[in-house]
């Protein structure tokens, strides 16, 4: 029992960063007595994350670029399915939006854009896991050529992190029910929102190399 | 304003401060455990890593008479030497050792930005040491691809011995380490730039903090090409992909794969190569600054210059990868960029040696372990780095490419030089972290033994790489060109590499008896002017700092000023003779 407070305090402090109580979120002093990063820790912590997982999806983006200039590329047909789940995480991040700008004036309709947002998310990897199913039934696998593996390499990675930004949404629903608008709620909201603008971004990067080629 | 939260804050941490032995010393959140945890690891898989070298230069000096060493096993041992000491020991030591205990202590904060995601860090690490080690348990045994695992010859079942499981295996462990040292990355950045305590600027930090912060960005943009290049790998040997592997005919059999291309392994594995050897370097600069500076009784010469050549570093590290890959064909106009990028990277180098220099030039030098290690650090740094002008010619490198030259060459400017550093800051703060001396007779024979050693091990590699002596062979006796003397200089380099590895259990000796019965040490033996080695107790305690944390006045180079009552002035001093105040 007490190990489990241990635990989940520490992932508290893990994704909130030291002290949930906010004291640590601006240090970090500059000559004049002001402070030189005036932002949250996590906020920080976050975008030092965005800037890893860049060069992750660049490293792809590059090696996709590579890879189908080569002669043996058979280009994929894309299932349309793609521009619904296009439009879906489309919504997903503008609802969040929303959720970002209405949790900062303490609405109440927060936690609906909240939902909203969640369960857009959960709809598009839905149908991106209906789209490998679409492309498998028509013949095309992990290894049938670069193309099919660099389609499923790609969008499973990109699934992936949606997958792990639903987690801090998960945190964040809790978070929005037990209390409401606190300082800590809010930053967690606008941290969900930019994550997701992300990897609404990426997606798009994504799409358009999967489109082009 | 701060205060009310920050002594609420540090209360709180004090009735949670944790008791039970498991929760102190396994799974604790605290810094410096967790420093130590990886410290310790991290030395002993380097002297795993270290087992190895003896078994491949028994082969190289004396082939044939060890009728154990197969050439699989050769190449196997080949491969878990480098990929052991450059990635399991030298990053996780610099960056999750040194990086976790210095970075809260210098810059006056409690503990990491994210203390649990520091302790998963280690854990992480140590996954991904145990699933690294579990290669040589299953069938074929570990990889022997050499550490760069280039495809197709890495994945292609007997093509490479542990093509199965072996490189699988190694790539899971390398993908979990990434994920390890992205967590550590994150945590360092974001304290480095929040964590500060009053007064401690940017423009006031240690050295070292500089090293292991830019170091952590480097970590942090470029692990996730390996990570990219390990999982595409990884599909190609477990899923039959052919992201690497092209239509191969192996012995007159068809391999299923077609349309891979194995130079774009190369490109990401380089990408994340090449700065991977600056976020060794870096931290080992940082250190070696503060150490030559606080022995030499003088303020580090060219703070200011020290900063922007890491910066320089670590911004030119990215655009160099391709030269690692001159051989392997590229558009004249990309091998004249890399060629002129790579040797551009000789200018902040020389700035960071000159300032080195400068500050030892008559300095009121101690020559105490750390500081002989320090030195020791410049001159194979100075040794290995000048050998970068040969190779980052094309010319040159085209002839030099796979031979010893480039082994003398990366160990000497990055393997040596990073491990040297290493031990002066294992010696320097090792009263810190334990609160006892260590054995400074013992210390300078391991320095003198190490040093001489290395020079004897691979100054002889520039010779034989000029013969033209391939690196990764087996054996020699095909080659009809090689004149029997290699042979001899091949065995002389052994005999010396057997004995500076037998003078690493005087270290692990000192390390071990002094922790426990070394004489004990008052909390700043060296008279150093760091915030670390103000702690109100020695070793410092959970939260570091007791009640209230250090306000910082200076930068931390104030040694010998004129007129100051001692030879140096701790950061957290604001006052001295007006006279003396140091603008």
């Amino acid at each position: 029992m007490k190990l489990k407070a241990q635990f989940k305090r520490g992932i508290s402090r893990a994704l909130n960063g030291y002290g949930s109580d906010g004291s640590w979120g601006a240090r970090g002093w500059g000559s004049d007595g002001s402070r030189e990063f005036p932002m949250p820790a996590t906020k920080l912590g976050l975008f030092a994350f965005l800037a890893a997982a860049t060069v992750l999806f660049a490293m792809l983006t590059s090696a996709y670029l590579m890879q189908q200039a080569m002669s043996d590329w058979r280009p994929l047909p894309l299932p349309a399915l793609l521009w619904l789940n296009t439009g879906l995480l489309l919504l997903s991040s503008a609802a969040l939006e929303w959720a970002r700008r209405s949790a900062r004036r303490h609405l109440p309709r927060t936690s609906l854009w909240l939902l909203a947002a969640g369960v857009l998310a959960i709809l598009f990897i839905t149908g991106q896991l209906w789209a490998w199913q679409k492309l498998s039934a028509a013949g095309y696998f992990l290894a049938t050529n670069p193309s099919s593996s660099f389609f499923y390499l790609l969008t499973a990675i990109h699934g992936l992190h949606v997958l792990g930004g639903l987690v801090a949404w998960g945190r964040t629903m809790t978070q929005m029910r037990q209390k409401t608008f606190a300082p800590q709620t809010q930053l967690s909201v606008e941290l969900c929102a930019l994550y997701w603008h992300f990897l609404l971004l990426v997606w798009l990067v994504m799409l358009l190399l999967f489109w082009l080629t | 304003m701060e205060h009310p939260t920050h002594r609420a804050r540090v209360e709180h941490e004090a009735h949670h401060e944790p008791t039970g032995f498991w929760r102190r010393y396994i799974f604790s959140q605290d810094h410096k455990v967790i420093a130590l945890q990886y410290t310790i690891t991290a030395l002993l898989v380097g002297a795993v890593g270290m087992g190895f070298s003896w078994l491949l230069r028994l082969q190289l000096g004396f082939p044939g008479e060890f009728k154990f060493i197969q050439p699989e096993n050769y190449l196997q041992f080949v491969t878990q030497h480098g990929m052991i000491m450059i990635v399991y020991l030298l990053t996780a030591l610099l960056l999750g050792g040194f990086g976790n205990y210095l970075i809260p202590l210098m810059i006056g904060a409690w503990d990491m930005a994210f203390p649990f995601l520091n302790m998963l860090s280690y854990w992480t690490y140590l996954v991904s040491v145990i699933l690294l080690f579990a290669a040589f348990f299953v069938a074929g045994g570990p990889t022997g691809a050499g550490w760069t695992l280039y495809p197709p010859q890495s994945v292609i079942e007997g093509a490479s011995p542990g093509a199965g499981w072996g490189i699988r295996l190694m790539l899971i462990s390398l993908a979990v380490f990434v994920a390890a040292a992205t967590m550590g990355g994150l945590n360092y950045v974001t304290t480095v730039l929040q964590g500060r305590t009053r007064g401690m600027t940017l423009m006031r930090l240690p050295l070292s903090v500089w090293g292991i912060f830019v170091a952590s960005v480097l970590a942090l943009l470029a692990f996730p090409a390996l990570f990219v290049g390990g999982v595409m790998l990884l599909l190609d040997s477990l899923a039959g992909t052919s992201f690497f592997v092209p239509t191969v005919n192996l012995f007159g059999r068809q391999l299923g794969h077609e349309g891979g291309n194995p130079i774009l392994f190369q490109h990401l594995f380089w990408y994340f190569g090449h700065p991977e050897v600056y976020i060794v370097i870096l931290p080992a600069m940082g250190l070696v600054s503060d150490i030559i500076a606080n022995h030499a009784r003088k303020p580090i010469f060219g703070y200011r210059a020290m900063i922007w050549a890491i910066l320089a570093i670590g911004a030119i590290s990215f655009v160099v990868w391709a030269h690692h890959m001159f051989v392997s064909g590229m558009n004249p106009y990309f091998s004249f960029w890399f060629a002129v990028s790579t040797l551009a990277v000789a200018i902040p180098s020389a700035i960071k040696t000159y300032n080195w220099l400068l500050t030892l030039w008559g300095g009121n030098l101690r020559f105490t372990t750390p500081m002989l290690f320090a030195i020791g650090f410049v001159s194979t740094f100075v040794a290995g780095g000048l050998t970068g002008l040969f190779l980052g010619n094309v010319v040159v490198n085209v002839h030099l490419t796979d031979t010893y030259f480039v082994v003398g060459h990366f160990h000497l400017v990055m393997g040596v030089s990073a491990i040297l550093g290493i031990f002066a800051g294992l010696y320097h703060w090792f009263p810190k972290a334990t609160g006892r001396l260590y054995n400074e007779t013992l210390g300078k024979i391991h320095f003198w033994v190490t040093f001489i050693g290395t020079y004897l091990i691979f100054f002889p590699m520039y010779w034989l790489g000029f013969l033209g002596v391939p690196r990764r062979y087996f054996s020699f006796s095909a080659v009809e060109s090689l004149p029997p003397s290699a042979q001899g200089l091949s065995a002389f380099i052994t005999v010396v590499a057997l004995i500076v590895g037998a003078a690493q259990l005087l270290f692990a000796f000192n390390l071990i008896w002094s922790a426990l019965r070394g004489k004990k040490s008052d909390g700043n033996p060296w008279h150093a002017t760091t915030l670390e080695w103000q702690t109100p107790t020695t070793p410092p305690p959970h939260g570091n700092w007791g009640p209230e944390e250090p306000a910082v006045y200076r930068w931390a180079y104030d040694y010998s000023v004129p007129g100051a009552p001692q030879d140096y002035i701790p950061q957290n001093v604001a006052e001295v003779p007006a006279a003396t105040q140091k603008k």
